[in-house]
């Protein structure tokens, strides 16, 4: 039924149209050829102007009342240090690329307008103009550089890698289809070696529980940092290409299986710092579902997000970590809480390739477990 | 359409071609030939260029109605989630999810990726690079050129016959039970590899591969021959510097297809060879489906740079031959020299040369050294400056301008107002820092749609209203091409311009649904709004759809050789052109294709002689 109808509307559009279209052409042959194409340059001309002066405004319009969610205004201000700057870029550029864009827009709606055909005027034969078109080769060639000399100067700043002398907290970030698996590197500040080979249903990670380093690694659930220490983000793949990408710190990059890419950046604010900022905008201040009206501010159930941003297959647009930041003394709080991963899941199990060993922080080894089954437990 | 008055220069246009024309002996050898002897031989596997170019250009009518259709069916998915697309089911079959409680119909995420891939891949490819400079190149260089035909008809016959060859493939793709490939139309592996990733990459990827090396052929095929003939075929005093701009851009546009295609063919065979043959070229280090894979050493990243090396002077493939048109037309309706046409000239090779050295800039958070992406900022921000004197020189083109409105030059003028838009937001993005926050988000999307979605089809459309009475020797209707107009150009623009600021709150592009994270989930209301928008505007690509078949059988007739009154050598030939093009001799050329309003006069053709009392040629 319903693709009848949709049927009968196209064949009756159809009608319509190639109706409208022979009346215009009866209505040209009596008015005459040059007079309708005066009366169409007339009309024409106007609706330009029209057109122009709509287009502006509502570009304007819509970019202020769209402005919170613009870079660098409203409440999505950078949550890290070098955030800053990205947002600063953006402002330069929006102001050259804004006074460009109104000024040509202008300039070509005016002249269609202004020089549209009238009976008896002739066009000007102007085929060229070189000193003019060297000034307008030259101004946007010196805008360019300076956009470019900003632009690389903060690039260079914020992709820098850290040397090992400097102070910093390293996670690593794992993403599959479809979520984000998190490791941190626990009381001894380093990551232990991982092998994709070594991936199995209790060593989600690959990880060579041979390298000591591994022992205090834990696996949190969110991601949770201190907020004005450095952190580099070790990001890594399991499967196809993902991507790392946090939002509010202007953190972005690839996660490649087989080639692990990273991020440096110093959170600013903590979540609670966040939210109160939020509070004072009034699109924040709407009770966070729609249909509860008693349920939480929109602005205090804010959460840092961690989001996929590299299509990696159906559940691409689902791969969703909460980051948290906190003051020092709780991530200090937080961290000593967590259990590492070796000592909850592997330690005294098939896997433990340290079975019979004391480990530090241990006072004896477990036992090997009694047997299961006859199949030998020997690695 | 102007002018009404007899224009006396018919005749005398004949005249000129008689007396200075090339006498080719064409038509000596002409009589007895079996070219174009039955139905098979002219209207199907035809070998003449008109033929070929309307061919081109309905193939890519057809394909841009179903690449539309599609981005309609995931924008109402994406703008509307909670409706249902029960209704759908007819047709997507298996596709859409019924759920068996509410009876609301979901489009399948999977099949939601794979209608976003087939879109980009359908229209980048099959519309905007076949279905543009496929119909234009073919149509104009030899008419504007003064040459009988292509330089190899034949191999023109098979550009065409590939590039269909690969649509039937393609095609075929979108009912396999695994579905069409779904993994962007970047096809970026391992996820484009790997079947097991996604079912897209089963064998609707091994379908999406072949096609394209076929459409990747087609390209080759037309471009050896645009080069040729521009080269070889000129006509009696058509130097390079007389060629109107149409042409340089088509010309341009080949060496730029001719130079990349292959690169991308080389990636896809190496993707192959990785599906296929058990090679590591893009695949290392994967664990997926339960175990690890023996792939290792491989790159994912070098597919990009394959790809990109492409992809990049793609993008300037479809927008030069618009610009090309956009350039002619303006000049034509506005009665005015195109202004500064050796810098048009110049800013067209300087694109050219530099979409070469840019392509790391889609790269910019890929992994790779951040050090190379200096260089890449640099480039990319430096092809601004080219196209930025275009956009200048189509403006100065109207200033004191005699501008005549028809469908084809508002469509000219659109589209310089859609290129500022689009190019304008490419100098965000070109900057690598700002691409941190920019990268992957819907800004992204809204600048190519603009560009390429807008700006590029509007040069199309010009060229369809304006070249119409040379393909068909009738007009098409000119008030439903304005309507046309202004429908898309205000239509377009809404549903774009919010796509901007969705992407500079964050959000990412190539989300099936942005309510899973607080982040996004700020933009419903403009979703819809987009949404809606794009089914209006949609709505009015029909007007051109029947305007232009309709004017093909019934559209009213040309009855002058030059209903524009433009000075180029194509409107020196017979109204219905034949095969060969002009009857009798070649036309000769005098001067360069601008001379519009020069000394008082309206215009003066390409074959006229300089008078004796002209100013001289000083442009």
């Amino acid at each position: 039924m319903t693709a009848l109808l949709v049927l009968l509307s196209i064949v009756l559009i159809t009608i319509f149209t190639i109706q409208i279209g022979k009346v215009t052409e009866l209505a040209s042959k009596i008015r005459g050829e040059e007079e309708m194409q005066d009366i169409i340059n007339r009309r024409q001309s106007v609706y330009m102007i029209v057109f122009m002066v709509v287009f502006l405004v509502a570009a304007t319009a819509s970019g202020l009342y769209y402005k919170n969610y613009m870079l660098g205004f409203g409440p999505l201000q950078p949550a890290s240090a070098h955030g800053g700057s990205l947002d600063t870029m953006f402002k330069v550029t929006l102001f050259f690329t804004g006074i460009v864009f109104v000024i040509t827009q202008i300039l070509l709606f005016v002249f269609a307008f202004k020089y549209r055909a009238r009976r008896g005027t002739v066009s000007s034969f102007i085929s060229h103009d070189n000193k003019l078109e060297v000034i307008w080769t030259i101004i946007p060639a010196v805008v360019m550089t300076f956009l470019v000399v900003g632009g690389l100067d903060a690039w260079n700043e914020v992709m820098a890698d850290l040397t090992d002398e400097e102070d910093y907290i390293e996670i690593e970030a794992t993403g599959f289809q479809f979520g984000w698996n998190l490791r941190y590197p626990g009381p001894d500040g380093q990551l232990g070696a991982k092998s994709f080979k070594l991936i199995s249903g209790s060593n989600p990670l690959g990880q060579d529980w041979k390298d000591k380093k591994n022992l205090d690694d834990f696996h949190p659930g969110e991601i949770v940092l201190p907020k004005g220490k450095k952190v580099r983000v070790r990001i890594t793949a399991q499967d196809v290409l993902h991507n790392f990408y946090l939002p509010h710190f202007r953190v972005k990059m690839d996660a490649v299986p087989g080639m692990p890419t990273y991020f440096v950046f110093t959170p600013i604010k903590t979540t609670d710092e966040y939210r109160q900022e939020l509070s004072n905008y009034p699109e924040y201040n709407v009770p966070a579902d729609p249909k509860d009206p008693a349920s939480k501010m929109l602005w205090e159930v804010f959460d840092y997000e961690l989001a996929c941003a590299e299509l990696c297959g159906r559940g691409h647009y689902s791969m969703r970590r909460v980051v948290r930041i906190v003051e020092p003394d709780e991530f200090e709080a937080w961290q000593a809480q967590q259990q590492s991963y070796f000592f909850s899941n592997v330690r005294g199990k098939e896997d433990d390739p340290w079975k019979g060993v004391v480990l530090e922080g241990e006072v004896a080894a477990p036992a090997a477990p009694a047997p299961t089954d006859t199949t030998s437990t020997q690695k | 359409m102007a002018n009404v008055a007899t224009n006396p220069a018919v005749s005398h246009e004949d005249q000129l071609i008689e007396e200075l024309g090339y006498n080719d002996h064409f038509h000596d050898h002409h009589h007895g030939d079996r070219y174009q002897s039955n139905f098979v031989t002219t209207y199907i596997f035809s070998q003449d260029h008109k033929i070929i170019a309307k061919q081109f250009l309905i193939t890519g009518m057809f394909w841009a109605i179903i690449g539309g259709l599609m981005s309609l069916v995931f924008r109402l998915q994406l703008g509307f989630p909670e409706e249902s697309l029960a209704w759908l089911k007819p047709v997507l079959g298996k596709w859409i999810v019924v759920n068996a409680d509410t009876g609301i119909g979901t489009l399948a995420p999977d099949f939601y990726y794979a209608l976003v891939t087939m879109h980009g891949t359908i229209i980048v490819f099959f519309v905007l690079t076949a279905g543009l400079s496929g119909t234009f190149s073919n149509l104009l260089i030899p008419l504007q050129l003064g040459a009988r035909d292509m330089a190899s008809p034949l191999l023109n016959m098979l550009s065409y016959w590939f590039f269909f060859l690969a649509g039937v493939v393609m095609f075929f793709s979108l009912f396999l039970s695994t579905g069409p490939f779904s993994g962007g139309w970047t096809a970026y592996p391992p996820l484009s590899i790997l079947p097991q990733a996604s079912s897209g990459s089963a064998s609707g990827m091994t379908l999406w591969l072949v096609s394209l090396v076929f459409f990747v052929v087609s390209v080759l095929l037309g471009g050896i021959n645009y080069i040729t003939t521009v080269l070889n075929l000129r006509t009696k005093g058509m130097s390079m510097w007389r060629m109107p701009l149409t042409v340089w851009a088509f010309f341009i546009t080949a060496v730029i297809g001719l130079l990349s295609f292959p690169v991308l063919a080389s990636g896809f065979f190496l993707v192959m060879f990785d599906r296929n043959l058990g090679t590591s070229f893009f695949l290392s280090e994967i664990y997926i489906g339960g175990k690890a894979l023996e792939h290792v050493g491989g790159s994912p990243v070098l597919y990009q740079h394959l790809f990109w090396f492409l992809g990049h002077p793609e993008v300037y493939i479809i927008i030069l031959p618009a610009m090309g048109i956009v350039s002619e037309v303006l000049s034509v309706h506005s009665r005015k020299p195109i202004f500064g046409y050796k810098a048009m000239v110049y800013s067209m090779l300087a694109i050219a040369f530099l979409s070469f050295i840019v392509w790391a800039h889609h790269m910019f958070m890929s992994g790779v050294n951040p050090f190379i992406s200096n260089f890449f900022v640099i480039f990319t921000l430096i092809i601004a400056v080219p196209s930025a004197v275009k956009v200048f020189n189509w403006i100065a083109t109207l200033y004191r301008g005699n501008v005549r409105y028809t469908a084809a030059s508002l469509f000219g003028i659109g589209f310089v107002s859609m290129f500022i838009s689009g190019g304008l937001t490419g100098i965000f993005l070109g900057n690598s820092a700002i691409d941190i926050q920019l990268h992957d988000t819907y800004f992204v999307v809204a600048h190519f749609h603009i560009v390429m979605g807008i700006a590029a089809f509007f040069g199309m459309f010009a060229g369809i209203y304006h070249w119409f009475p040379k393909m068909y020797g009738r007009f098409m209707n000119e008030t439903l091409g304005k309507i046309h107009f202004w429908g898309t150009m205000i239509g377009a623009y809404l549903i774009f311009w919010p796509m901007h600021y969705i992407g500079m709150a964050g959000v990412p592009r190539r989300y099936y649904r942005f309510d899973t994270f607080q982040s996004f989930s700020h933009f419903d209301e403009l979703n819809k709004f987009i949404t809606i928008a794009a089914v209006v505007t949609f709505a009015f690509q029909l007007l051109l759809v029947i305007n232009f078949f309709y004017s093909i059988w019934k559209g009213r007739k040309v009855t002058e050789k030059n209903p524009w009154q433009a000075s180029t050598l194509e409107w020196t030939t017979p109204i219905n052109p034949g095969h060969g093009n002009w009857p009798g001799n070649l036309p000769t050329v005098q001067r360069w294709p601008y001379d519009y309003g020069k000394d008082g006069r309206d215009f003066i053709p390409q074959i006229e002689p300089i008078g004796p009392d002209e100013t001289p040629d000083r442009h």
